[in-house]
């Protein structure tokens, strides 16, 4: 198991590697990414049964990832992972790449074509119900961004999970609180989001998205109730690892110039020594 | 014994559960309206309630398919092709989960209940979905064996059924195969190719016109709608006679454009017609009143077959 001061290492190589190929595809989900990496630091390397020998394995834990613009979070901890050479992300984006700006099948790794918003806790619901009527120990774990709830289906989801009582099954929003247009607060706000899912029969914690031991806590508690889906709202900073990008909307899936990126690495290279 | 093809397709997935316990049907409060009840009295833990969730139902069947579930997903086709087109595009289609689709009711099947309930648009927007085969089985015969393969598939199927008891189409030709159309009466005169449910008034016309006109009709049954079968297409257009297609669908999108399709671009200038619902919401009736309101009837069909013979 990987210490604190492991994953932190990890997911500061993460976020430098997730600016070198968004820099040069010139293109990526920035802010999105760089909010969500450490939840996915910590599920890849502490908490999923899954790597590049077991992906096949119909017993795997299955990551879900519902917001699929944020794949190249998802891409660097693939290829640290070995599920592909990480020399392949050089081709994101370009013509007639299989790294495509969403996850896809196409790279070994990624379970599930995702990218349009609001459909994938019911696919995650689906996956969980296959375990329960196997009877298979498999957990299903789906990010969701918090932008993406308005989206009706995930609420006829939400009821069908705790319907069938899918304790295998935890989604996690990386509750960044920015969305495209602004704040999610004012876009469409789903706030006390604790509540509405409490409502819909989940069981719910709140955990700090960038604090390694708060998320392995909430993992190892999973389910957090027998019987029930768990959510684990994480609270989290887009941008998050460089000043001038946390919280500023235009980083949603700004592209850093030359400077940006050389300045960015830095502070990150700093951080690293630190 | 002639029954609707939607108690063939029940009884064949009862047959098919007793030795497939991964089978399972899927369902979106629709168990009565598919003819399903027998199959969740007899296979209990083989069927799924999701509630009146359609895009839902399609996602969670997406999910189990990719566990490896062997899912039929069964909603009214009006809004299981509709609300749920984009779960059908992406989570099925795109990701590959290979989901059985099946939608009940279609076409016209709901009558008088009206537009709201009508699927004329289904095989027209699926057609553009890549990576789904689409299947309007015409009889019973072709019901049991289109689910049959459905069952087999690794790739997702759109199957389209109506409710009406439907007669069999032809004792001889008993080849099934997606992809394949079956040609259920010879004739030298001209084709009709129909699907699903408008098959059989497309086989009363073809007896009328040889009965009451000497014209002998070739009749097609097109039951899968992609991928066409064009090899049939061009060994039919290939006399020069004329083509007649019949759909229980918009004219714009179904059949008769993917005949016309190909036919154009394949240098056939035969006389064609398409026969289908018109651009409009359907006049109130049922089933066959619509039909008969359309031209989609025995003396319907008739009638156009003559005109394009110069007979009319
Ligand atoms: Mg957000």
């Amino acid at each position: 198991m990987l210490t604190v001061s492991e994953l932190a290492q990890k997911s500061t190589q993460y976020r430098r590697n997730i600016l070198q190929y968004i820099y040069g595809a010139g293109a990526g989900h920035t802010g999105g990414s760089l909010s969500c990496i450490d939840i996915l630091n910590v599920l890849y390397n502490t908490v999923l049964n899954v790597g590049p020998d077991t992906f096949t394995s119909p017993d795997r834990d299955r990551y879900i990832q519902s917001k699929g613009h944020t794949v190249e979070a998802l891409y660097v901890v693939l290829a640290d992972l070995g599920f592909f050479p990480e020399t392949d992300l050089q081709t994101l984006c370009r013509y007639n790449s299989h790294y495509i700006g969403h996850p896809t099948r196409k790279v070994y790794g990624v379970e599930q074509n995702t990218g349009s918003l609001g459909h994938w806790l019911s696919l995650s619901v689906g996956t969980a119900l296959a375990a329960k009527l196997d009877d298979r120990a498999y957990r299903v774990f789906t990010l969701m961004g918090d932008g993406e709830l308005p989206e009706g289906s995930n609420w006829e989801a939400a009821l069908l999970a705790s319907h069938y009582k899918l304790d295998n099954l935890c989604a996690i929003v990386d509750k960044n609180t920015l969305q495209i247009t602004g704040p999610t607060a004012d876009v469409c706000s789903t706030d006390p989001l604790d509540q509405k899912f409490e409502a819909f029969g989940w069981a719910v914690r709140h955990v700090d998205g960038h604090d390694f031991t708060a998320l392995q806590e909430a993992f190892d508690a999973l389910p957090f109730a027998t019987g029930k889906p768990s959510l684990v709202i994480a609270h989290t900073v887009k941008g998050k690892g460089v000043s001038f990008m946390e919280n500023q909307l235009k980083w949603h899936h700004g592209v850093p110039s030359y400077d940006q990126y050389q300045q960015a690495l830095e502070e990150l290279g700093e951080r690293a020594k630190e | 014994m002639e029954k609707a093809n939607l108690d063939i397709f029940s009884a064949t997935l009862q047959t098919l559960a007793e030795t497939d316990r991964n089978l399972l049907v899927v369902t979106s409060d629709s168990r009565g309206s598919g003819k399903l009840v027998p199959f969740g009295q007899r296979f209990p833990k083989q069927i799924v309630e999701i509630g009146i969730a359609e895009q839902n139902l399609v996602g969670v069947a997406a999910g189990l398919a990719s566990a490896g579930k062997n899912v039929f997903a069964v909603s009214p086709a009006c809004f299981l092709t509709a609300r749920s087109f984009e779960q059908i595009k992406t989570d099925v289609c795109y990701s590959n989960n290979p989901v059985r689709l099946v939608g009940i009711s279609a076409g016209v099947s709901y009558g008088a209940l009206g537009s709201t309930h009508h699927s004329l648009h289904d095989l027209a927007a699926l057609r553009a979905v890549h990576n789904l085969t689409i299947v309007a089985p015409a009889d019973n015969f072709e019901t049991e064996q289109a689910v049959r393969l459905a069952a087999q598939m690794n790739t997702p199927v759109y199957l389209r059924f109506g409710k009406k008891t439907m007669p069999l189409l032809s004792e001889t030709n008993r080849e099934f195969a997606f992809g394949k159309g079956r040609v259920v009466r010879e004739g030298e005169d001209l084709t009709l190719i129909a699907t699903g449910e408008t098959v059989y008034p497309a086989l009363q016309a073809a007896r009328r016109l040889e009965t009451e006109q000497g014209i002998r009709a070739r009749v097609v049954s097109m039951h899968t709608i992609k991928p066409l079968d064009y090899d049939l297409l061009a060994m039919v257009a290939a006399d020069g006679c004329p083509i007649v297609t019949v759909e229980e669908h918009s004219v714009y999108g179904g059949l008769g454009e993917g005949c016309a399709s190909f036919l154009l671009q394949n240098g056939f200038r035969n006389r064609f017609r398409i026969m289908g619902i018109p651009d409009e919401y359907t006049v109130t009736g049922s089933q066959l009143e619509i039909f008969a309101h359309y031209g989609l009837s025995e003396t319907g069909i008739e009638r156009v077959a003559l005109e394009l013979l110069d007979r009319g």
